[in-house]
């Protein structure tokens, strides 16, 4: 569905990225992992266009992402740490999304299921962290995205919200929609992720079904797998 | 509407809450009002007010400004992950800013100035000039923080360099000028002097104002200057052009490198 294709990026003499391929097919869901400062982040803002890239093309569906961004219509994002205009209440956030893209299909399963409607008059500056992180994935699904983008997820979510919202990207996946998610905690990816993509270095070390990392590094689960991964690019 | 409008819009409704352009709009409020009651003559009472203004609103303007950008940095990523056009976010979220700040210093000023302006004796084209003046520079300088915002990512070093640039233009400039004219005395400094004026907008601002107050006395060296080389009736209107110049160029620069940046 979204194809990266030998994507490169540094900042000054620091290279980010070092070329990198991947392609996201539809209806599964990709883990994105790696250690702190290995890229992800910059490789989720290089596919929003937040970042241009020095090499390398994103396409989408066969087309080529241009600079105009007409092709994040169908990308919904969750940031990694949201911040809203503090005094807007929440009911206005959404507000505001909605109107600046009219006639969008509107999905706001997500706003009821966490909530939301209940804090829909509270200043988005007094919610608390987990608060937000509930306001900024609501928004990412707000309008049923082909492709989405969740950065962290479930860092600041309790219990409850995180299960809602594997439920929710069970039933995206099942609707046939790509999913990336970014995250430490590898627990939380594993019950869900199909394929892994393993950033090192700006470097894709592994990307491919979880089957296929667990069996290439003889553990059965993500966290030594991934750990196996890391002390193979030690000991190499 | 319009992406322009709709992040207008959020950025108006988000500071017209915030207590800190409450309590700017209130300073100026408190001070004009105090001025009048207490500043004597009409004339000394815009003198006074133009003072204050010429410190305040680009300290304010470029403090509170930078400190904005950064503060809304998730946000601007937000909607630049939505399908919409960079140049649109970037009209929008700098006329969020400048127009709220813009409203409060006229808010501030203009309550007063219409309770108390007809019935005292103060001169109404200085204080319509003095208000025009105070508008074009928080435009200004709302887009000059807008573009050291964006080209400091680091909160601490942006804030030294926006404080820097209100030194520099507010005090630096008139102790420059002082020195300049004591050593250079005996040569003509006439087009330097011009030069220089028209390359700070907050001088601008203030021989604009006094050249609509009988205060020669006060225009400084490089009002002195400006009236002489240009006569009483060009004088304002050259000055007004080049302040509302200086209200336009800063915004394009942070435009281009709003466009040009990465998040």
């Amino acid at each position: 569905m979204m194809t990266l294709d030998g994507i490169r990026k540094a900042y000054g003499a620091r290279t980010v990225l070092a070329g990198v391929s991947l392609s996201l097919a539809p209806g599964r869901i990709v883990a994105l992992v790696g250690p702190n400062g290995s890229g992800k982040t910059t490789l989720i803002k290089l596919l929003l266009g937040l970042a241009r890239p020095d090499a390398g093309r994103l396409v989408l569906d066969g087309v080529p992402c241009d600079a105009d961004g007409a092709y994040r219509a169908r990308i919904g994002y969750a940031p990694q740490a949201p911040r809203y205009p503090e005094h807007l209440a929440v009911g206005e956030v959404f507000a505001m999304l909605r109107a600046l893209r009219p006639g969008a299909p509107v999905d706001e399963a997500l706003v009821d299921d966490f909530g939301l409607r209940g804090e829909w008059a509270t200043p988005v500056g007094t919610l608390s962290g987990g608060w937000r992180q509930k306001v900024a994935i609501a928004c990412a699904f707000l309008f049923a995205p082909d492709l989405l983008i969740l950065d962290e997820p479930t860092a600041g979510l309790d219990p409850i919200a995180s299960g809602l919202l594997k439920s929710h990207l069970r039933a995206a996946r099942a609707a046939g929609r790509t999913i990336l998610i970014s995250s430490h905690i590898l627990v939380e990816l594993e019950e869900l992720a199909d394929d892994v993509a393993f950033l090192c270095d700006g470097q894709l070390r592994f990307a491919g079904p979880v089957d296929t990392l667990l069996r290439e590094t003889g553990t059965r689960r993500l966290e030594p797998a991934v750990a196996a991964l890391l002390r193979g690019l030690r000991i190499a | 509407m319009s992406t322009v409008t709709l992040v207008l819009r959020a950025g108006v409704r988000d500071l017209a809450r915030s207590r800190w352009l409450l309590a700017y709009a209130a300073g100026f409020w408190v001070v004009t009002e105090a001025l009048f009651l207490f500043g004597g003559t009409g004339p000394q009472v815009v003198l006074s007010l133009l003072n204050a203004m010429l410190l305040v609103v680009p300290l304010v303007a470029l403090v509170f400004g930078t400190a904005h950008v950064h503060a809304s940095r998730e946000f601007t990523e937000l909607l630049l992950a939505q399908p919409l056009s960079r140049r649109a976010v970037f009209l929008g979220l700098y006329l969020g800013l400048a127009l709220p700040m813009t409203g409060a210093f006229l808010g501030g000023i203009g309550l007063p100035l219409l309770l108390h302006g007809a019935a005292s004796d103060a001169p109404r084209l200085a204080l319509l000039l003095l208000a025009t003046a105070g508008a074009l520079l928080t435009l200004a300088f709302a887009a000059v923080a807008m573009l050291i915002a964006h080209g400091v990512d680091d909160r601490l070093r942006a804030m030294a360099r926006a404080i820097g640039v209100w030194f520099a233009l507010t005090i630096a400039y008139d102790g420059a000028i002082i020195a300049a004219v004591s050593a250079f005395g005996d040569w003509p400094l006439e087009r330097p002097m011009l030069l220089a004026m028209l390359g700070n907008p907050v001088d601008l601002a203030r021989v604009l104002v006094l050249t609509a107050l009988d205060a020669t006395a006060l225009l400084g060296y490089t009002g002195a200057v400006f009236r002489r080389l240009l006569g009483t009736p060009l004088g304002p209107a050259v000055a007004l052009l080049a302040l509302s110049a200086w209200a336009v160029v800063p915004v394009l620069f942070a435009r281009r490198r709003f466009l040009r940046r990465d998040f």
